[in-house]
């Protein structure tokens, strides 16, 4: 490569590090997230289209466990059915609207959130995601069992499409898209400044070394209660939406499966980073759609793909550290200046 | 009696048989710098993890600017003041050092996580508040053209100063430093010592634990001499340093393994 080449590159890089390249290229994206439902796709694929952001949306819950605070959890699909359950029941059996049902949902997955956190005070690393391995299939059963709410092994039929003053949210007319996207951007928003505040670091400090956490004045005990409800009401209201885009549920549609296709997205994409849950998720839920001719052996290829990321590139598809400088507000510059230029230094306000 | 910062006395531990800690009185009084010396396994780190919450004493009493604080939590502690290093680094790697140092400043963040995410007044103010001091305080170490790199990144004395600028940010009045000279060469050492001056001198109190006493013979007010979980010895440098049984701690039986 030639010296001009070589400039040329690192101008390139230099250019795409600045913050203006990403407003733009965020721009474009958001303009491309709007425009898809007119550009006449049949609904198949619009359907996958709407899959894929709600498993982006599940991927940045678990993220918040596994990325950021490092607690691996097996049984994220448990958080999904709790959410598509608890709406799916209030819409269909009391005739609850949907956006009513919403809170009720967050307020139940925050007590589920709860109540599987607590263990996950005194256990750690494998033994942790044994039991959250055992949360998911203890609610798979009690979805078998208690037949009076969910009609056991029959399933629920006939799930409402969310509605708003008398507006439908269906597949056909996008709404059900747009709903899912709102979703989804909200919950990237949300974790966005979730990360960049006290709450965000106190998760990742956690992760990088919980004693020297706790010596920081970390209460490790609340932040990790809190990375589970975060994590339980992002899955629950994911799956409420879930719920309403099949139609149908049953035991069967929170399988281990799913607790393992999100936290493949998220180790495939790259765990503690927001972007590759997007890219995680496109891989993770077209490919199995664009192999369907291979049949059972797409599930060889994607093991394989697995299993080459781990070896290859265990950090994730777009698991790289930032380079780009802390941002630091002009306030925060100025108030410095101001504190450097006075005599002495006080930390004891 | 006088007023201490800190004061330990007669606090004891032990494992199962074995007496980590007997009878250890001590006190540190404001803006001093203090060491703890003593060979391999004297029970230096024991008597910071007793300080600071990792260990409750069996018995003795720990009070700290008044106040009894043996047997609380460690972030308790750490509130009340007291904040430390540690003799294996222990940053947080993949976080920026700039972060390392907010981190430290997590105890007295007071907005809560949905101020955070709402963007409040009150959030940014604070902060950019924060972000400032943390500013100021790399640029007092000499770490403000290192503040973007990744703490697992830096060179070994610069992870160290991180380390106890993380310490200082706490708001803490006494900062513990365990070691913090280990596996530095002279030159660094030196360098590290000048640090620690200057931190006395912006009014911190200083209790630092080291293995070799020659490191600490110019930078302390007194020594305090621990060998075999008891004190033996305390004073100012000199007297310490040609105390017979210091030098039967050290010279007797003393072999260096220190990697």
């Amino acid at each position: 490569m030639t010296a001009k080449n070589q400039n040329a590159l690192d101008s390139l890089k230099k250019y795409a590090a600045t913050p203006i390249f990403t407003y733009i290229a965020l721009a474009i994206a958001f303009a491309l997230l709007i425009a898809v439902p007119f550009m006449g796709l049949d609904s198949y694929v619009m359907n996958i289209l709407v899959k894929v952001s709600i498993y982006v949306t599940m991927a940045l819950g678990l993220n918040i466990l596994v990325g950021f605070t490092g607690l691996v959890s097996l049984g994220q699909a448990g958080f999904v059915a709790v959410g598509a359950y608890t709406t799916t029941i209030l819409t269909t059996m009391y005739g609850w609207n949907y956006f009513l049902a919403l809170p009720v949902c967050i307020l139940f997955s925050v007590l589920v959130g709860i109540l599987i956190g607590l263990p996950s005070l005194r256990l750690t690393g494998t033994y942790l995601s044994i039991i959250t391995l055992g949360f998911g299939e203890i609610v798979r059963t009690i979805i078998i069992v208690w037949e009076p709410m969910t009609r056991g092994p029959l399933g629920i039929r006939g799930i409402p499409k969310p509605s708003l003053f008398g507006v439908q949210f269906t597949m056909a007319n996008a709404g059900l898209y747009f709903l899912s996207i709102v979703l989804m951007l909200l919950v990237t928003l949300f974790t966005h400044l979730l990360i960049r505040s006290k709450t965000g670091r106190a998760f990742r400090a956690i992760k990088g070394d919980e004693m020297a956490a706790m010596m920081m004045g970390i209460n490790v005990t609340y932040y990790k209660v809190l990375a589970f409800v975060l994590a339980a009401v992002i899955s629950a209201l994911a799956g409420s939406l879930y719920s309403t885009q099949l139609g149908y549920i049953d035991q069967n549609t929170f399988t281990f499966d799913m607790s393992t296709m999100i936290l493949s997205i998220v180790i495939l994409g790259g765990m503690g980073t927001i972007r590759g849950m997007f890219i995680g998720s496109a891989i993770l839920v077209i490919l199995p759609e664009v192999s369907r001719s291979l049949m059972d052996y797409r599930f060889v290829i994607y093991g394989l793909i697995l299993i080459l990321m781990m070896r290859f590139r265990p950090q994730g598809l777009l698991g790289w550290k930032s380079r780009r400088p802390y941002p630091i507000s002009p306030k925060a510059l100025a108030l410095k200046e101001e504190a450097a230029s006075k005599e002495g230094w006080s930390t004891h306000a | 009696m006088h007023d201490s910062l800190l004061q330990l006395d007669g606090v004891s531990l032990s494992f199962g048989g074995i007496k980590a800690a007997s009878n250890i009185s001590l006190h540190v009084d404001k803006g001093e710098i203090i060491s703890l010396i003593g060979p391999n396994g004297a029970g230096k780190t024991t008597v910071f993890n007793i300080l600071t919450g990792i260990y409750k004493p069996d018995e003795g009493a720990i009070t700290f600017k008044g106040e009894r604080i043996e047997g609380l939590s460690p972030q308790a502690i750490v509130n009340k003041g007291i904040a430390r290093t540690f003799q294996n680094i222990r940053l947080f790697r993949d976080m920026r050092v700039i972060e390392n140092v907010l981190v430290g400043m997590h105890c007295k963040t007071r907005y809560n996580f949905l101020e955070s995410t709402l963007r409040t007044p009150a959030f940014t103010q604070e902060e950019d508040k924060n972000v400032a001091e943390a500013l100021l305080l790399l640029e007092i170490l000499g770490l403000d053209h290192r503040k973007d790199a990744y703490a697992g990144d830096l060179p070994y004395g610069d992870q160290r100063k991180t380390e106890i600028a993380r310490a200082i940010a706490t708001g803490a009045e006494l900062i513990l430093l365990d070691e913090p000279a280990a596996g530095m060469n002279p030159n660094e050492t030196e360098e590290l010592l000048q640090c620690i001056r200057q931190i006395r001198d912006m009014g911190y109190t200083i209790l630092l634990i080291e293995h070799d006493m020659r490191v600490v013979m110019n930078i302390s007010d007194r020594i305090y001499v621990l060998d075999d979980g008891k004190m033996i010895a305390e004073g100012l440098p000199a007297e310490v340093a040609h105390n017979p049984q210091v030098v039967e701690a050290y010279l007797g039986g003393e072999l260096d393994v220190k990697n």
